[in-house]
């Protein structure tokens, strides 16, 4: 099988799963159970001053489910580690030297004055920890008090408290981004031009998962009042993979390392931000859905695909997808798809001629002869690609792209010519030629 | 061999036993088994599980409903098709309606269980009794409906929902008609028919006189100069005969009366149950008391149908039943004499029968004889002529039922019919619902006119 060692800011790990700053990592015990199922590394609960803060004594979580239950989208309201400080490192001392090929990284997460960052930077990496995370990310609690997300909404304090760390710090320094902002370039700039060796995202998203039905208030509440959460879990996969993409594709950003962070919960997910930049990827949600024995799927799953591609380790899939990703404004408006259906997987349940005919372009027939035949009419089809979106059966419907003759549709015929936006008739701002 | 001849006797099985024996066929949906099969509907656009309803109920709007815990709304949409629609969730052959449609056939041979579904929204609004339907303004109008089983009932309701007034008369002493009288006993537990009919009555606007028949107690002539329109929810009231000697003997019987004796008794062990049954016939009565007398603890029962599986009126699924309770089905058999000793019956005597070159059937000689302590006829039913032969007289008949156009419209000014004594009935329960449904607007719309 293809070589899943993973080597991260110079830090080895057997594979390129590690568990994020969360739940998961927050003590010796987990990380144990984790390193013994096989995870490559963590990234220890993120550590703050003493005294510790405290939590909530009521529902910290909350789950969008599916009707059987599959947790598709996960909430959190828990703070940062509510353990002495002095514990955690011990533990983390300990961990280091029991599990030296695993990587340990720590998450910190400190006030926005240099001194408290002066004081606790030396003694966390006296503990043998291979990296910091710096957590500028967590968007509840934290970041009322001027943390987490609070930083990482503010570039130059980003840089600011990056500076800080790095003065002081002699092991690779992490930036986690939180994704509560309208550009991912600018944070990740920041972070860069404060020293740090790379920046993982994201850290979860400001979430409200629902009103109680019965009380009408937010849900869960804690004693009948409720707080925006982080949300987090296989639903907030494709916000993770664009800001990935725009740092990995950013002329600005674009050499920075990328540890890719959010809803990964299978190999494809991981195989998704690797392409799309990241050098090796982190878990959570999926491990406290189902506990740490997902990573057997994630590496089998993750090396048997680079076999069948023909590739040899994970860094020759690192970016491979970031070319294919551009602006709107570089689309080739020659190109044409039409949708197909095959009618021998046809299952009949008209679901893609309703979507069609009520909301797109009416191009999905209902009946022939009085029977129900649901066809593409290639005089409409403007090859949106709704239908095989909806359609319940996998690769009934598929595009296909038109190479040559006429379209049916505009009666033009098919040009293998590029014309983008910036070039088109119809763009006033248009560059000739 | 000191067994009596013939072998028919009471509390073959033990209270226990019977009990098990006589529960629920299907287990109903838990909250999450029914959440997970609804998730399993794809809510196919103009679907083809409604279009193979005969009562057209919006099953993937339906399921749509139970999916979001809607499921009030879930009834609703149920029941404003058919009124029936929790006995038809037990009762319905939906393997070769709604269920035979489903597109997940195509490619898994598994549809959407859409009878537990369906029952699973409707079930609590029974328990609890909910209206879902008010009256319309009064009309000022009066119907009569003669026959208190599904397609009387389902008339009445909706006759009263659109503010008539309606008086049903009904021959047997409770309503429901074969909900109540003929439907095997575990695919209606917990007195769920009577349940029903509480449900449907609650409405109001509907008057009901149990113990009354036409031609006895009353006639089609003084209906139709007291009200305003009439409908026919009759049924068939008498059996089909074999047509052999010693069919008279004590031990030869009409399926459908015990199937209605077990549903009336308190206490089924007290049934006398042969110790070899024969049943004759392949519909869902013939299944019916197939089953029922094996649960009753007959030791051998046999189904003798005339032609082939495909032809039979009892479904597959109803087939495979039988079988997996311990039926055995003679396919291409033909009833030719029944042996009786003293005490009555005790065996019949059959041919084998085959299709000519011509397609039709015939016999082939070939003799075999089954052992019958009870021989049970189920070959169906047919208008009660003696009773009500001369009422019937003034109307349109076609095959032994009475003849109706699309709006359930009988020859007769004013007369309107539907259920197994029209044309078109079926034998089903939903059919029985939808042709009380239509006839119900299509007076409502001549009265109004």
């Amino acid at each position: 099988m293809a070589d899943l060692t993973s080597e991260f800011l110079g830090i080895a790990s057997p594979n390129p799963f590690w568990l994020a700053s969360a739940p998961p990592t927050d003590k010796a015990y987990n990380v144990n159970r984790a390193f013994e199922a096989g995870w490559g590394g963590v990234v220890w609960k993120t550590l703050g001053e003493d005294p510790p803060i405290v939590n909530v004594n009521g529902p910290r979580y909350s789950a969008l489910h599916s009707n059987d239950r599959r947790v598709i989208g996960f909430n959190n309201i828990e703070l940062i580690t509510d353990r002495p400080l002095q514990v955690n490192l011990d533990e983390i001392r300990q961990i280091k030297r029991d599990w030296p090929d695993r990587a340990v990284v720590v998450s910190v997460m400190l006030p926005m004055n240099e001194e408290t960052w002066a004081k606790y930077v030396p003694m966390i990496e006296d503990t043998g920890a291979d990296a910091f995370e710096l957590n500028f990310g967590c968007p509840h609690g934290m970041s009322e008090r001027g943390m987490g997300a609070a930083v990482g909404q503010v570039p130059e304090y980003i840089q600011m408290a990056t500076e800080w760390c790095k003065k002081v710090a002699s092991i690779p320094v992490i930036v986690k981004l939180t994704p509560n902002v309208t550009n991912i370039v600018p944070p990740a700039k920041a972070a860069q031009d404060g020293g740090a060796d790379a920046v993982s995202l994201i850290n979860t998203i400001n979430s409200i998962m629902r009103v109680n039905y019965d009380t009408l208030t937010m849900y869960p509440s804690t004693d009948g009042m409720g707080t925006h959460g982080g949300y987090c879990g296989e639903a907030v996969k494709p916000i993770a993979l664009n800001m990935v993409a725009e740092i990995a594709r950013n002329a600005k950003t674009s050499k920075i390392p990328i540890s890719g962070i959010g809803g990964i919960s299978n190999w494809r997910d991981a195989v998704d931000f690797l392409a799309l930049g990241a050098s090796n990827v982190q878990v959570c949600t999926a491990a406290m859905v189902y506990g740490f024995k997902i990573i057997d799927d994630l590496t089998d799953g993750l090396g048997t695909f680079l076999d069948d591609k023909g590739m040899h380790s994970v860094r020759e899939l690192v970016g491979k997808a970031v070319p294919s990703v551009t602006d709107w404004q570089y689309l080739n408006l020659n190109y044409i798809e039409k949708a197909f259906i095959d009618q021998e997987l046809c299952i009949k349940c008209g679901r893609c001629h309703i979507a069609c005919e009520d909301t797109s372009h009416q191009a999905i027939t209902q009946t022939l002869n009085g029977e129900r035949h649901f066809e593409v009419i290639d005089d409409e089809c403007v090859g949106c690609n709704l239908c095989v979106s909806v359609c319940p059966v996998d690769s009934c419907i598929t595009m296909h792209p038109m190479t040559d003759g006429i379209d049916a549709r505009t009666g033009k015929a098919i040009s293998n010519k590029k014309l983008n936006w910036t070039m088109h008739p119809n763009n006033p701002m248009r560059k000739d030629g | 061999m000191a067994t009596p001849s013939p072998d028919i006797r009471p509390n073959r099985l033990g209270k226990a036993e019977i009990d098990r024996n006589f529960a629920d066929l299907h287990e109903p949906l838990s909250r999450s088994e029914a959440l997970i099969e609804a998730d399993r509907c794809y809510f196919c656009y103009d679907a083809p599980c409604t279009t193979a309803c005969p009562t057209g109920i919006d099953i993937p709007g339906f399921i749509q409903k139970i999916r979001s815990d809607n499921i009030r709304g879930s009834a609703q949409t149920i029941l404003r098709e058919n009124i029936m629609g929790g006995m038809c969730a037990r009762v319905c052959p939906t393997e070769v309606l709604c269920e035979e449609a489903c597109v997940r056939n195509t490619h898994e041979e598994r549809p959407v269980n859409i009878g537990l579904l369906q029952r699973y929204a409707t079930d609590p609004i029974f328990e609890s009794a909910t209206p879902l339907f008010e009256r319309a303004a009064s009309s000022g109008k009066t119907v009569a409906i003669v026959g208190g089983g599904p397609a009387g009932l389902s008339a009445a309701h909706r006759l009263a929902m659109l503010g008539h007034d309606v008086k049903v008369f009904n021959r047997d002493s409770k309503l429901g008609g074969l909900n109540e009288y003929g439907i095997a006993a575990y695919k209606t537990v917990n007195d769920f028919a009577q349940r029903e009919v509480d449900y449907i009555l609650s409405i109001g606007g509907i008057d009901v006189e149990n113990n009354v028949a036409l031609g006895a107690d009353f006639s089609l002539a003084d209906l139709r100069s007291n009200y305003d329109a009439v409908f026919l929810g009759i049924g068939l009231g008498s059996v089909n005969e074999l047509g052999l000697e010693n069919e008279d003997l004590p031990g030869v019987k009409n399926a459908i009366d015990y199937i209605a004796d077990l549903r009336q008794a308190d206490d089924k062990g007290s049934l006398p149950v042969g110790r070899n049954v024969v049943v004759v016939g392949g519909g869902m009565t013939a299944i019916d008391i197939a089953v029922q007398s094996k649960r009753l603890g007959a030791e051998r029962v046999d189904i003798v149908y005339r032609r082939g599986p495909e032809q039979m009126g009892a479904s597959q699924f109803e087939q495979d039943l039988a079988r997996t309770n311990g039926v055995t089905i003679h396919h291409w058999a033909a009833p030719v004499a029944l042996s009786a000793d003293a005490g009555g019956v005790i065996s019949i005597e059959l041919e084998k029968t085959e299709l000519d070159k011509g397609g039709k059937l015939r016999t082939t000689g070939e003799i075999f004889t089954l052992r019958a302590d009870v021989v049970f006829k189920a070959i169906g039913q047919k208008l009660d002529d003696a009773r009500i032969g001369d009422e019937l007289a003034a109307l349109q008949l076609q095959g032994g039922k009475i003849v109706v156009d699309q709006s359930q419209a009988t020859s007769l000014d004013n007369v309107w019919a539907g259920g197994d004594c029209a044309v078109g009935g079926d034998d089903l329960t939903v059919s029985a619902v939808q042709h009380g449904k239509v006839a119900a607007i299509a007076i409502d719309h001549a009265l109004r006119s």
